[in-house]
């Protein structure tokens, strides 16, 4: 390896620079996930209860909707509540009430919490089933949306991955296969002169593990010092959403990329090699 | 038995070529033999062939009494490390040393590390540049870089050395040193097949000649002279 420094140096290089640009996407990509989530555990189901449902019918829908499965919580807001709430919009609570004849025409309503925020939809088309329950709002097309865009945003995310990785892999294939193609002479005597391919190849195979070991450590130091500098900073990713703070996760993507740079290296070294083994 | 035996071997390159055309012949053990032809004649092939470089259309090659033309990954290696190639042009590493360059061929078979200077000094010392060892092949002269090349193919002592034109590139002189090299290898018990255009080489050295020409054996003589008209 010492006669092919500068071509090493590329290549750890190459997958350094790869490696680090998929450390940064991961990165993004989880964060993005992250906002998403944080904002569809936001998303609550709102059930209108019909005017003038007795008391008791209304625990009792709230406890029946407690046991759905999906529903996290359940939180009776009464209809006194409720006007108070819209009162202060509108001056006070005795000018609504005067405006509107004295009676207070909100119903009662129940505000759910679910486990899951895909699950919004079908629990509450089953609320809505349910027997005085009048409508059931939860922001539709604001969900509809977010979820489209989140699914979108993942799939976009798995697929840049890929591309990028793949990406990855052929550069860091070309430039192995420089380092193999300037040994080429070593490795036909090798075969001529009776060393097995296994013998042959192991070197290689070492040296590429080595250059993916090195180009990744590099690329997850960078991710790594960037990453907790911008948390450090408190830095706001969109809005007022701040980053994901999950040592775990951050350490268990380095480590990721560290071993698919290895991995990347051995494997492209390998698949270099091939062709070179044919004497 | 022969150690090497073809039998109605043959070998086509796709779409129409057809480099060696039912070939059948025996090579005992001990024997120095001359291969000869004109270029294009199939010489290259049949040491392809007998190399498992490559394996033939049709036909049955047995080496040692084995059939080569099965052989799998490491029984290939194995094979090569009973026969010992050398080229027209050296195939020497230029930034390794004369040293190195020999020592390779014992490392890559994984001899022991601690009988590789002693076999290779030996070896070295009977290609006659034992005091040359640490010079790079650029240092040497062409009879020099090719006594390396003899001397890096039978250090592990093959029972069979091939020598594909290896005087293609030295004046008659250093030709001549060669030969006489390569005689005293064959002396030793070492199966020697040199293919060659030298004819003057052939004919003073009163071998056995084998004579290929478009890709059939045109002749074969126990004592032959150069030349490949049937």
């Amino acid at each position: 390896m010492r006669r092919n420094l500068w071509m090493s140096l590329a290549a750890a290089a190459s997958v350094a620079v790869t490696m680090f640009l998929l450390g940064v996407f991961l990165l993004l990509v989880f964060n993005l996930n992250y906002m998403a989530s944080q904002l569809q555990s936001n998303v609550e189901i709102a059930a209108f209860l019909h005017v003038d449902t007795p008391r008791e019918v209304v625990q009792h829908l709230e406890a029946q909707i407690k046991h759905l499965p999906g529903v996290r919580e359940v939180v009776l807001v009464p209809k006194e509540e409720g006007f108070r709430k819209i009162s202060r919009q509108f001056g006070g609570e005795e000018e609504l009430l005067s405006a509107t004849g004295g009676v207070n025409p909100l119903p009662d309503y129940l505000l759910v919490r679910v486990n899951t925020p895909e699950e919004i939809r079908d629990i509450a088309g089953a609320i809505a089933q349910l027997p005085g329950v009048e409508k059931v709002n939860y922001g539709q097309e604001v969900v509809e949306r977010l979820f489209a865009l989140v699914r979108w945003l993942r799939w976009l995310g798995a697929g840049l991955i890929l591309l990028l990785a793949s990406g990855a892999v052929v550069l860091i294939m070309l430039t192995i296969r420089l380092t193999v193609y300037s040994r080429r002479q070593e490795i036909s005597i090798m075969k001529y002169v009776g060393a097995t391919d296994s013998f042959i190849r192991w070197p290689f195979f070492l040296e590429g593990l080595f250059l993916g070991l090195v180009g990744s450590g590099l690329a997850a130091g960078a991710v790594y010092g960037i990453y907790t500098w911008l948390l450090s900073r408190s830095f706001n990713l969109f809005l007022f959403l701040p980053l994901l703070n999950d040592p775990a996760l951050l350490l268990k993507s380095l480590l990721g990329l560290i071993g698919a740079g290895a991995g990347v290296g051995a494997l492209g070294s390998l698949l270099s090699i091939r062709q070179f083994l044919k004497v | 038995m022969g150690l090497i035996q073809f039998y109605n071997v043959t070998k086509l390159y796709p779409p129409d070529v057809v480099a060696l055309e039912n070939i059948t012949l025996k090579i005992d053990k001990g024997e120095f033999v001359f291969l000869v032809g004109p270029s294009g004649a199939g010489k290259t092939t049949l040491v392809r062939l007998l190399f498992r470089e490559e394996l033939p259309t049709k036909g049955q090659i047995l080496v040692g009494g084995r059939s080569i033309t099965r052989l799998k990954g490491r029984e290939i290696a194995l094979l090569r490390r009973t026969i010992g190639m050398v080229f027209q042009d050296f195939k020497l590493i230029p930034d390794w040393t004369v040293f190195e360059n020999v020592a390779f061929a014992l490392r890559v078979i994984e001899v022991p590390p601690r009988e590789i200077k002693p076999r290779v000094e030996r070896v070295l010392d009977q290609v006659g540049l034992l005091s040359r060892a640490h010079l790079f092949p650029h240092q040497l002269s062409g009879g020099e870089q090719q006594r390396v090349a003899i001397a890096r193919a039978i250090v592990n002592r093959p029972r069979i050395l091939v020598a594909d034109e290896p005087t293609g590139n030295l004046d008659p002189d250093t030709s001549r040193k060669i030969m006489a090299l390569l005689q005293e290898i064959n002396a030793m018990g070492t199966t020697v097949i040199m293919a060659t255009h030298a004819w003057d080489i052939v004919n003073s050295m009163k071998k056995r000649v084998i004579a290929l020409r478009a890709g059939r054996l045109v002749r074969d003589d126990r004592e032959g002279v150069y030349g490949y008209e049937a």
